[in-house]
């Protein structure tokens, strides 16, 4: 099943409709709550991402039989050092970001806590493409819990 | 094991009831369909909140109660009646008179049931919060205990275990018989409640395996009856007053909204209204609530000032508590020792059970099996007008979707649906017409 969601940069006021979206299908299909979880805030904080930093772009989301598969891809500008950027605490948020609550460097980081695959891919000055999979299987749900 | 349905207060009166979608559209759990021109009750899904009731505008949805002749089974009937019954009356009503006419007209004992937040705070010296995970989530309002089972199941974990006042004042009030030389048998406890969701509650109680209550009393049905005598009786002397408790100012307005938030530890807050609490929950569900430590949630606007079963406008309601509460001095040292000799007892009968989840939202328990029904779901979204009109008996588009795939309708109850396969062949003018019979009844459909 796919579903993709167009997103503007700078909207802040929408985000989290994409995760919210998912989050209803997922619990339909009744997965085990940290599933539910880390889909919720690995797909919020993306969103938070494209608003906050790129120039627009999309997510898609692919529930297969045993796992969700997201791409989030962007038009730019690309992520200069992804290495630092992967970092606790560092953010390029400007100021006005910040100042509505978002920007704290902790976007990519979250992401990854909460996915079990995480790839970017990304040129300073060109679009960034981040994909992740986060398995449904208990087993590796239990690894994460513990 | 299949948990047991839910006892439900709320009926359908179907001889009154002429199908007009109103209660089916408000549900905030999506429990209402229309079928043969009735509203029909899910009761998996149902959670007593009362918005149905409210919108209701024939009042074909009533709240069963408890017969009155009930309480004369037992030699002791005791009252516990809610703080806001009092904020029905007009000022010039005394508490002291409506308390005297509850004796008059057969109860032996008053309790107001939100002694027990001070009950509570006596013996643990605080108002103390159990749960797993933090944010704790206010067990006050039954309605929204079962809203969060049902549909947000993740967030069970969240709720308080400990008991509401109205459970600990009925354990105190039967123990206090009991030493008194009281046999259990002999006790009748009987809540008088301003909503269908505490009814409810008492009778298929979560997180307890039984309710410390015997019966319930719906407040309007009590409200008239005390009328009736204060009518009666308008030059009489009041002669049988029953024991005066001297609440707390903040046990008086702890049903009200941010009763009972400010005085948690941490930081707090209150929502009242169940769309509001939903909408809220979703964040909290999606872990975008950081910082808070207790959430006081009510599905009534106002708290149980807003109660479904309130005479008196919610808003002088309110207000009179508020000022009854600043004149309150709080419980006697008397009624502190009555507590304290308790202790043992109560602290050992002050929590719940865990509350189990019994989500309604899964589509299916096998895994394979939902996938399948989300995506002839997100097929059916497709062929379906998103104008969520209602005329297929189902509350929005993408609940009949739903319904479709779990084998309670089906597509051609789409009126937008009907007119696309009439336009194709004609002939089915008339199965279509026979479809919408059954949704709606024959009277409706063929014009009276």
């Amino acid at each position: 099943m796919h579903f993709e969601f167009e997103i503007e940069a700078g909207d802040f006021s929408n985000a989290g409709y994409a995760s919210s979206q998912i989050k209803k299908i997922l619990k339909q299909l009744n997965l085990p709550n940290n599933v539910v979880k880390k889909a919720v805030v690995a797909l919020f904080e993306s969103e938070v991402n494209v608003i906050g930093h790129s120039f627009g772009g999309t997510v898609a989301i692919d529930v297969e039989n045993d796992r969700l598969h997201i791409l989030v891809s962007d038009t730019g500008p690309g992520i200069e050092d992804v290495d630092l950027a992967m970092s606790e605490g560092y953010s390029t948020a400007t100021k006005e970001i910040q100042e509505m609550g978002f920007g704290a460097g902790m976007g990519l980081p979250n992401i990854k806590k909460n996915t079990d695959y995480l790839d970017i891919r990304s040129q300073a000055g060109d679009h960034t493409e981040i994909e992740m999979l986060i398995h449904f299987n208990q087993e590796s749900a239990k690894d994460r819990q513990s | 094991m299949k948990p047991l349905p839910f006892h439900h207060a709320l009926k359908v009166k179907e001889d009154v009831c002429f199908g007009c979608t109103r209660c089916m559209m408000i549900c905030p759990t999506g429990a209402i369909r229309i079928n043969r021109g009735k509203a029909h009750v899910n009761p998996d899904r149902c959670v007593d909140c009362g918005n149905c009731m409210e919108v209701c505008p024939v009042n074909a949805i009533v709240i069963e109660q408890d017969d009155f002749q009930k309480i004369y089974r037992y030699k002791y009937r005791v009252a516990v009646v809610p703080s806001v019954m009092i904020g029905q009356f007009k000022e010039e009503i005394t508490e002291e008179q409506i308390y005297s006419i509850l004796m008059e007209l057969g109860f032996t004992h008053v309790y107001e049931a939100e002694f027990g937040s001070d009950i509570l705070h006596e013996i643990s010296g605080r108002y103390t919060t159990y749960a797993d995970r933090s944010p704790v989530i206010s067990t006050f309002c039954p309605a929204i205990v079962r809203l969060i089972q049902v549909r947000f199941p993740s967030l069970v974990q969240h709720l308080n275990l400990i008991k509401p006042p109205l459970d600990i004042t009925a354990a105190y009030a039967a123990q206090q018989l009991i030493e008194n030389g009281a046999r259990a048998q002999e006790i009748g406890i009987f809540y008088v409640t301003p909503c269908a969701a505490k009814i409810a509650a008492i009778k298929s109680p979560q997180g307890e395996s039984k309710s410390g209550f015997d019966g319930v009393i719906n407040m309007d049905f009590l409200f008239n009856l005390v009328h009736k005598t204060i009518v009666k009786q308008k030059h009489k002397e009041n002669d049988t007053i029953p024991q005066q408790r001297n609440l707390s100012g903040e046990a008086v307005v702890w049903s009200l909204t941010m009763g009972e938030a400010p005085h948690m530890p941490g930081r707090s807050l209150a929502v009242d209204g169940i769309h509001n609490v939903i909408e809220f929950l979703e964040k909290l569900e999606n872990e975008e609530i950081h910082g808070i430590d207790f959430l006081e949630l009510r599905a009534c606007d106002e708290g149980c000032a807003g109660g479904i079963l309130g005479s008196g406008n919610r808003f002088l309601t309110a207000e009179r508590l508020r000022h009854r509460a600043e004149s309150m001095d709080g419980i006697s040292s008397h009624v502190k020792q009555e507590i304290q000799a308790q202790g043992e007892y109560l602290r050992h009968n002050l929590k719940l059970e865990r509350i189990e989840a019994r989500s309604i939202v899964k589509l299916d328990d096998n895994f394979q099996t939902a996938m399948e029904k989300m995506e002839q779901i997100q097929d059916l979204l497709k062929k379906l007008p998103h104008v969520d009109c209602g005329t297929c008996g189902s509350p929005s588009c993408e609940a009949l979707a739903q319904d479709i795939v779990q084998g309670k309708a089906d597509l051609s109850r789409c009126i937008f649906y009907q007119r696309r396969q009439e336009l194709l062949d004609s002939r089915h003018a008339k199965t279509n017409l026979e479809r919408m019979i059954k949704v709606w009844g024959r009277e409706k459909l063929e014009g009276s």
